[in-house]
């Protein structure tokens, strides 16, 4: 195995950055598209917050306009961004790094999984240039609105939005096979499962999920797409739309939320698995200690995992679907709070008796733990199900999964891109920009959807363009959704601060050698950095220990890389 | 350091906040008391851990942040303290889900001696449907929906003849009566919700969902919709009236009936043929230029037969059955002076023209006598009708042009051309809403289900704002 790399170095600038099968510059790509329209998705977020903060005031924001601002920032959020970012870069990045591969197993389908999912991406953007704009059905495109009058971009945008989806999933799928061949298949002699560093676990169980999930997200949108171009009735009962009887009979609108969130909830997942499995490995690193309880902390994810697909219908507990369902999703859904919660108890006594170094990572994944236990308690209320009658559709669902699946999650991305920057480029990221954009991002977010729990404990409906002559919403309310604005649209322009960073640091940070941050796992051993293509020089790793041997008695580094041949530090049983 | 301090400080004012912010739940006006008792649960519990997290965090990173020569405890499990955390957040779990699934079982079984009410959802206005004397409500369908029928009430069930039909988006409710609430919907998904009575659910097309609460305080609340229903969701909005078992009876008795509404229609009733000539009329799309109003398209069917018409060619021509007959079947030879020659061929049989014919003479008359009585006002109308969700009457544009001072201004048109807002224009937006739409405005307003004399009373409204 060692001795029969044949490299096909790439040799000119087309194969090398552009149709290039090395799984790092796939990473890059990836990253790049899916930054590149999160940034879209930041603008029309403020947009929506210049409607509600400070309503009338912005003519060009009216009623179509804003829900066609709210779907598009929905369904990026959390697709484009969220699910193309930790699985296409990271996990594309860090995937055979860390497990002693020279790359995934499958290169030429995984560079066709990259530029499937910029296809998809233009796609949804040309909507913003078709007639009647895109769809404005909100994120979740419930039929049967999403697909008639009144309803903007009913036309072409719902089209291109259901064509863009199922685009997105084959490339999710190319790229999903990729990464779970290549952690069960390549990893390098001596890496077992029970040594994996956990942000490849969380990685490879959420691949797991999608390519599980995807699927009735691939039916629903092409029985969907039949129903709007073929007239077929999968979702559309005999219905008026605008007061004219539709030739449609039959349909069920309650299967289409099935099949949505059977996809939505294990998407959930998705996005949370690989950012508690790279928070573990930068709380671990910068606490300069091992994570506690590596193995519950394994379980946990593959739990969380399983359990994440019998848990879909806590999100229509008021769709109108048969009320007994309730006992059952409302018990699976809290049951799945025992692993989740776990995992938190984990990270926070990882930091006890540490040697904590306050590094931008360990800021943002303090963050992350901090703001991840507001949502996931928040959950709790929403999850169980007579409370979520209350409270559902209105801002308390906005703001927990904003703090649950926004906030969060991204936190993390940052402090993956600050801890692994230099293994990409080969230089630090500044640490003053860095502080300033963690502080503007983690107290801004806080002041964003703390408050906004309230408005739904008060019962606020999400979705409205503007709450005027409602009497039950005091004036006062409107002043918070201001402030809510205005911290809004701040947060927003701090993540210029990191943009900038990003491309100075490129040039101008400083040089971080190959193992800045002393850590551990392979893809710090690297013989290069950044790692040039087949990642290893002659000859690949041996594991020979777990991921986490930080400030072992006896030794006098505080840390001992995976491929260290030395004594035995093993999780004693 | 500072991250600890901050998350100190957050937690402080987090607290703080929770119990100085003046936004809190409205004051419940139903007996869901309950639903408000297992949030105070999971609040308690979940405060709990969120506080023990944070502080946990920030004691840890002020107590062991990194320092020269200090060297981490190397510990990679701790089984005792895993199974004690385990055991401890599972407790806390049923602590909150226990009391949640006791509360979820009443709101599920529905007491049997709850009245029922149905409340129906359109795209976007409510309107509501209470049993009658035999307390049962009449099957539906959307089959059955049309101008004379709205709530699409199937004519031959019996138990349908009695219900009591309310539009206008107004509810009344008895004192301290639990309440079945029975939901439907016309077109999308809609979502009936009061904060104040807690609970809500969905409304969908093709399926009944329900919901039950008793009210429990005298007052009027405000109905909203709470599942995005399209560009009006917004401003779908209703109101609810509790009040005493004796106020509520007097309101509803005087709810027109079912059989009461059919009635009043049969009283412009159409003969079996001319019934049919409607249908083959809407199916093959003659309304859509030819209506009872003014002429727009095409020339009005209103008092048409019998009537001497100019043609194009300056003849003059009686309209019977035969010049009708032949205007139907080949529509370009005879053309009224006034309107282009853009009628379609359309195949019809010998007996769909004859009832088309019979259409126009029964229903647009030959003296053009005005059938029926327009009870409400135009300003009720517009209420009821769901007008004023989309056109305020004090200037403000909503989803559509304010009718405030309307009539008489020059309008810009989406396509550039000016207009002057008169009768013509006004019918002509009404009947056929998305011809002309002012610039500015999204095409989404629903074609009428309001007669020909109703409509006339909006206009008169109308002119009067």
């Amino acid at each position: 195995m060692d001795h029969e790399h044949d490299m096909h170095e790439p040799q000119s600038f087309w194969t090398k950055y552009v149709w290039s099968q090395d799984h790092k510059v796939i990473a890059i790509q990836y990253s790049v598209i899916a930054i590149f329209v999160g940034f879209i998705a930041l603008i029309l977020s403020g947009l929506m917050r210049l409607q509600l903060g400070f309503p009338g005031s912005f003519d060009f924001i009216d009623p179509s306009a804003y829900y066609q601002f709210v779907t598009m920032h929905g369904m990026i959020m959390v697709i484009y961004l969220l699910t193309a970012l930790f699985l296409g870069g990271f996990g594309n990045y860090l995937i055979p790094l860390m497990v002693g591969a020279r790359d995934m197993v499958f290169p030429f389908v995984n560079m066709l999984s990259v530029w499937f999912y910029l296809l998809a991406v233009i796609v949804l953007l040309a909507s913003f240039f078709v007639p009647g704009g895109p769809t404005g059905a909100g994120w979740t495109l419930y039929p049967p609105q999403a697909i008639l009058a009144g309803t903007p971009g009913s036309d072409w945008g719902i089209i291109l939005m259901l064509v863009s989806l199922a685009i997105f999933i084959v490339a999710a799928t190319m790229g999903g096979l990729n990464y779970v061949t290549t952690v069960l298949q390549a990893r390098t002699r001596g890496m077992t499962l029970m040594r994996m560093p956990l942000t490849v676990w969380g990685i490879f169980m959420a691949t797991i999920l999608a390519l599980l999930a995807f699927p009735a997200l691939f039916v629903s949108a092409v029985m969907m797409l039949f129903d709007k171009l073929l007239g077929t009735s999968f979702f559309m009962p005999a219905i008026l739309s605008m007061g004219q009887q539709l030739d449609h009979e039959g349909g069920s609108p309650i299967l289409f939320q099935h099949l949505f969130w059977f996809f939505g909830h294990p998407e959930v997942y998705i996005v949370a698995l690989p950012a508690f499995g790279i928070v573990s490995d930068l709380i671990s690193t910068h606490a300069r200690k091992n994570i506690f309880g590596y193995r519950m902390m394994v379980w946990a994810i593959v739990i969380i995992g399983v359990l994440s697909f019998v848990v879909w219908a806590h999100h229509m507990y008021v769709s109108g679907m048969n009320p007994y369902f309730g006992y059952f999703f409302a018990t699976t859904t809290l049951i799945i709070a025992v692993p989740t919660a776990i995992k938190v108890y984990n990270w926070v006594l990882t930091l006890w008796q540490g040697n904590i170094r306050l590094n931008v990572p360990m800021l943002f994944a303090i963050g992350f733990v901090s703001t991840f236990t507001i949502g996931g308690l928040t959950g709790l209320f929403l999850g169980n199900v007579v409370i979520d009658l209350p409270l559902s559709d209105t801002y308390f669902v906005v703001a927990h999964f904003h703090m649950v699946m926004g906030v969060s999650p991204i936190l993390v991305v940052f402090g993956a891109i600050y801890h692994w920057y230099p293994k990409m480029t080969g230089r630090m990221m500044h640490d003053g920009m860095g502080k300033v954009h963690f502080w503007g991002t983690f107290l801004g977010t806080y002041a964003i959807y703390f408050p906004m729990h309230y408005l739904g404990i008060l019962g606020v409906p999400r979705r409205y363009f503007a709450y005027e002559n409602y009497d039950f919403i005091p004036d006062s309310a409107k002043d918070l959704n201001a402030m809510i604005s205005v911290m809004a649209i701040f947060v927003a322009l701090m993540q210029l601060v990191f943009l900038y960073n990003l491309v100075w640091s490129y040039f101008k940070g400083k040089e971080s050698g190959d193992n800045p941050w002393q850590a551990t796992s392979l893809e710090w051993q690297t013989e290069h950095t950044p790692p040039r293509h087949g990642n290893w020089g002659k000859e690949i790793p041996v594991c020979h220990r777990w991921a986490y041997d930080y400030s072992v008695p006896g030794f006098e580094q505080d840390f001992l890389p995976q491929n260290f041949e030395g004594k035995k530090a093993e999780v004693s049983s | 350091m500072a991250i600890a301090i901050a998350l100190i400080l957050i937690v402080i004012g987090s607290v703080i906040f929770h119990f100085w912010s003046p936004w809190t739940m409205t004051e419940l006006a139903s007996n869901w008391g309950t639903i408000d008792d297992t949030m105070l649960i999971t609040l308690i519990i979940t405060g709990i851990v969120f506080i023990a997290v944070n502080f946990f965090i920030a004691f840890a990173v002020l107590k062991f942040r990194h320092k020269e020569g200090r060297q981490a405890r190397y510990e990679p499990e701790n089984k005792k303290l895993e199974v004690w955390l385990t055991v401890a957040t599972s407790v806390g779990i049923i602590a909150m889900l226990a009391p949640g699934l006791v509360v979820y079982a009443d709101f599920v079984e529905v007491p049997d001696e709850a009245m029922e009410v149905e409340v129906v959802g359109q795209q976007w206005s409510w309107s509501f449907r209470f049993p009658g004397e035999d307390g049962k409500l009449g099957k539906t369908a959307v089959e059955h929906i049309s101008i004379d029928n709205p709530f699409g009430l199937d004519p031959l069930d019996e138990n349908g003849l009695d219900d009591r039909l309310v539009q206008g988006n107004h509810l009344y409710l008895p004192l301290n009566k639990p309440v079945k609430v029975l939901l439907r919907s016309k077109d999308v998904l809609h979502d009936f919700y009061v904060p104040q009575f807690r609970v809500k659910m969905d409304m969908v097309p093709g399926t009944v969902s329900y919901l039950w609460f008793e009210p429990t305080l005298i007052g009027q609340f405000e109905i909203l919709c709470a599942e995005f229903c399209g560009i009006g969701h917004f401003n779908m909005r209703g109101k609810v009236d509790v009040v005493s078992a004796q106020d509520f009876d007097t309101w509803l008795s005087e709810q027109t009936t079912f059989s009461a509404s059919l009635r009043k229609n049969q009283s412009e009733a159409l003969s079996v043929l001319a019934q049919n000539g409607k249908e083959v009329a809407q199916a093959k799309g003659c309304l859509a230029c030819h209506n009872f109003m003014d002429s727009s398209i095409g020339p009005t069917w209103q008092g048409l037969y019998g009537k001497t018409q100019e043609m194009v060619d300056g003849s003059q021509v009686e309209v019977d059955d035969a010049y009708l007959t032949e205007a139907i079947l080949q529509p370009g030879t005879k053309v009224v002076k006034g309107f282009a020659p853009i009628m379609p061929q359309i195949v019809l049989t010998e007996l769909e023209v004859n009832a088309v014919i019979a259409y126009i003479k029964e229903k647009g008359g030959v003296s053009g006598q005005v059938s029926g009585s327009a009870s409400l006002s135009g300003a009720e109308l517009a209420q009821s009708k769901g007008c004023l969700a989309c056109h305020s009457v004090d200037g403000t544009n909503l989803l559509g042009p304010s009718w405030q001072g309307l009539y008489g201004k020059a309008r810009t048109l989406a396509s550039g051309e000016t207009i002057t807002v008169d009768e013509a224009y006004l019918a002509e937006s009404i009947y056929q809403p998305n011809a002309k739409i002012v610039e500015g405005f999204p095409a989404v307003m629903p074609p009428p289900s309001a007669s020909q004399e109703e409509v006339s009373a909006i206009i008169d409204y109308i002119k009067t704002l």
